[in-house]
């Protein structure tokens, strides 16, 4: 009688809830720069591994190339400034040209799936590291390219890490928001479609490439604003962020957190950036904690931490009340009264 | 933005500031009273370890000589690894300065790790003394917070082009080096001056960073009178071990930068090495009493023979030691401990004399070595000093700088030949 309300109330509660611990985040973290420093990476991967989401989770399209569509981004950013653009113009330009770039990639490895989609990501993504790299004429090779300044919109300047970590938290919350209305649109229904069963969703008269396609596309343009944060966060750019490496940690990420889950690449993202940057402050061999966590999520919750962790309370919910004995008396009870 | 959200989530918001004086960190009482902070900022993860390592054990031998006190003042050092990768130096650089305050930072290792945080630590107003040989930091970017104590990439090398033509009287030469920024600079260096003094270089090969058989790229050396080589990490050693299998060292001279035979590597090397003439800013064979304490320490403490990375750091931490001496109770203040490192000149180090021009780049000895076996064991033999090397080497400076930075094709290579 009440569970019903309740349960509509929490439903609602709950995001906003969640909203509200981020947004007044920096207080719990006493303001202090490097937390919210942090807090920010953490947001601007979520928000990269949220883009390789829709391929990976629901398009069932396995990247390996992300990496080098965010570093496009930056570095498309880097020289446009460098040539005298302002900051509105080389964002849109970026994005412009993440989304062409995108789009020829697509064209180029949606010739397949699986591994051979996966290979040939990679290739790609090598080839931009490579261009990053050896070609320093333009991008100035490993020596990489440096920004001046964030930029100010509006004249609010986001040089401090609470402007910069308010502005990643609204774009962060977008593509929250975006993600979950593309998952939940028919587009959606049909991309999850092309991943269980693509051949029958063409006899069903879908086009599967062409989902495919925008799929792509949708999951670039979030590449490139993820980038962007990126370069404006760092204020630099170079070849290792568009390294192998670099695309193998956005798809761990995705795969640790949970695919095809909304908040599971916001918690990979989280691990992966607490890892790399708090916890190796104290432990040598972080690498080897984090190898070790991997290994740990993939034994126990192979589906990723949050729908892991989502079976694993319920499993625990389920067994707790099979043996709280007082629990069946009082039901019991308040059905006779 | 945030005003507005705090305004309406009230409640939460007094909840969470309530928390968070809880949590907050204690602000140092008095500046004076608190110890002088040295961040580290070193790689101990990845290919660059082991120099990052070396880094590490030569601030250490410093601070442990000085029983951690510098001119009167209690250090204490913070030591962060960025994992070899400019993100990585970045955000350990945001948690030196902003999480832990440091007084002065020492290091990054590479180049690349520099060259993403030099705006960095100018913005936030942070002395940093470097390892990372990037040329354009102390040149056509020169940072007013950061001086270099070590060398330039071309430093050593303008010395070896020069000692080349002159003394070991060489026309022809190849060069040999990893295909990145540090391999770019250094053979530019060499062939300037091997050039500008009567020879000329008429190959250059650039095998990738990881190289796993050096064969195909020997093969192509051709006639020539030596090779210039200039790798790094662990790479040197599989190199000369491939150059001296495939019978080139008993036909053409090797010569090396300072990486390429640091006499950290020397345990890691038999044979091949033996004759290896090298042009480098430390030797640990060098006589200066700071430097007998320092390889003695090293010895006793590590069992190492130390080399440039851990020397480079010996000496950041004498540069330090002299600047607190030099502003007293003022040393808090980061603009003017900056000012200070800058003037900073010592007689006695492990490299011998030390002082900065105008850019913060060190003017120092610059050692010519030959690799000899005595015992069972290798040294580099000091057979010729240059005194006073700037990173200008004999060029004026206006016209050096003038210039563009050292790059694979810059100053372009003339004389090639396939």
């Amino acid at each position: 009688m009440i569970r019903p309300a309740s349960r509509i109330a929490s439903a609602a509660a709950a995001p906003a809830l969640v909203v509200v611990l981020l947004a007044t985040l920096p207080v719990w973290l006493g303001h202090h720069p490097y937390y919210v420093n942090i807090a920010s990476q953490i947001l601007l991967w979520a928000v990269a591994a949220l883009a390789l989401n829709v391929l990976v989770g629901y398009a069932g399209l396995v990247s390996l190339g992300h990496a080098a569509l965010l570093a496009m981004a930056g570095y498309t950013v880097g020289l446009l400034l460098q040539a005298g653009y302002g900051h509105l113009a080389a964002d849109l330009g970026a994005i412009a040209v993440t989304l062409a770039a995108s789009a020829v990639f697509a064209v180029l490895a949606l010739r397949s799936t699986g591994v051979g989609f996966l290979m040939i990501t990679l290739a790609l993504g090598q080839i931009v590291w490579g261009i990053a790299y050896r070609w320093a004429g333009l991008t100035n090779g490993d020596n990489g390219i440096s920004l001046a300044a964030r930029p100010a919109p509006f004249g609010l300047s986001l040089a401090g890490a609470e402007a910069f970590y308010y502005t990643a938290l609204l774009i962060f919350l977008m593509a929250l928001v975006s993600m979950r209305i593309l998952v939940r649109s028919p587009f959606g229904a049909s991309l999850a479609g092309t991943r269980d069963q693509p051949r029958r969703m063409t006899a069903l008269g879908f086009n599967v490439w062409l989902i495919r396609f925008l799929a792509f596309l949708a999951s670039g343009f979030w590449s490139g604003v993820a980038g962007l944060l990126y370069v404006y966060y760092h204020q630099f750019i170079a070849p290792p962020a568009a390294a192998l490496t670099a695309s193998a940690e956005i798809l761990l990420m995705v795969i640790s957190g949970g695919a095809a889950t909304l908040l599971g690449p916001i918690a990979g993202a989280a691990i992966v950036v607490i890892m790399k940057n708090v916890a190796s402050a104290y432990i040598e061999r972080w690498n080897l904690v984090l190898g070790v966590i991997f290994i740990l999520i993939i034994s126990f919750m192979p589906e990723g931490l949050v729908p892991g962790s989502v079976r694993l309370a319920r499993a625990a919910w389920v067994w707790l009340r099979a043996r709280l004995p007082g629990r069946e008396g009082r039901y019991t009870q308040e059905r006779i009264s | 933005m945030a005003r507005k959200l705090n305004r309406r989530t009230f409640l939460a918001g007094t909840a969470a500031g309530t928390a968070a004086t809880a949590l907050r960190f204690p602000a140092p009482a008095v500046a004076q009273a608190a110890s002088f902070k040295i961040g580290l900022l070193t790689v101990k993860t990845g290919p660059l370890a082991q120099g990052g390592i070396q880094m590490e054990q030569g601030i250490l031998t410093f601070l442990k000589e000085k029983a951690n006190t510098l001119a009167g003042r209690k250090v204490e050092l913070l030591i962060a690894d960025t994992g070899g990768n400019p993100a990585g130096a970045r955000t350990k650089a945001q948690e030196v300065i902003e999480r832990d305050k440091v007084n002065v930072i020492l290091g990054p290792l590479a180049a690349f790790e520099l060259l993403a945080i030099t705006d960095y630590v100018r913005d936030n107003a942070t002395p940093l003394i470097s390892l990372a040989a990037a040329e354009d930091v102390t040149q056509r970017r020169a940072n007013p917070f950061i001086i270099r104590p070590s060398a330039t990439s071309a430093q050593c090398c303008h010395v070896m082009g020069e000692y080349a033509t002159k003394e070991l009287k060489h026309r022809r030469a190849a060069t040999i080096s990893e295909d990145f920024a540090f391999g770019y600079e250094q053979m530019a260096g060499f062939q300037r001056v091997f050039e500008d003094s009567g020879g000329k270089v008429v190959k250059k090969l650039w095998p990738p960073l990881v190289t796993p058989d050096y064969t195909p790229f020997i093969a192509q050396i051709g006639n020539v009178d030596c090779v210039f080589n200039g790798f790094a990490g662990s790479n040197p050693v599989k190199f000369m071990r491939s150059y001296a299998d495939l019978g080139l060292k008993a036909k053409t001279p090797l010569l090396a930068g300072w990486t390429a035979m640091d006499d950290a590597l020397l345990r890691s090397l038999g044979d091949e090495a033996v004759g290896v003439v090298s042009a480098a800013f430390y030797s640990a064979d060098f006589g200066s009493d700071s430097n007998k304490r320092f390889v003695a320490a090293m010895q006793k403490d590590y069992n190492v023979l130390p080399g440039g990375y851990s020397a480079g750091m010996y000496v950041a931490g004498q540069c330090v030691e002299a600047a607190i001496q030099a502003l007293g109770a003022q040393a808090d203040d980061r603009k003017a401990l900056a000012e200070a490192l800058h003037k900073v000149s010592l007689a006695d180090t492990p490299r011998g004399a030390v002082k900065f021009d105008a850019y913060g780049n060190v003017v120092g000895d610059v050692f010519i070595r030959r690799c000899e076996k005595k015992g069972s064991a290798l040294v580099n033999t000091v057979i010729k000093t240059y005194p006073n090397v700037s990173q200008f080497w004999t060029y004026n400076e206006k016209e050096f700088l003038a210039n563009p930075v050292y790059t694979r094709d810059y100053p372009p290579a003339r004389n090639l030949e396939n």
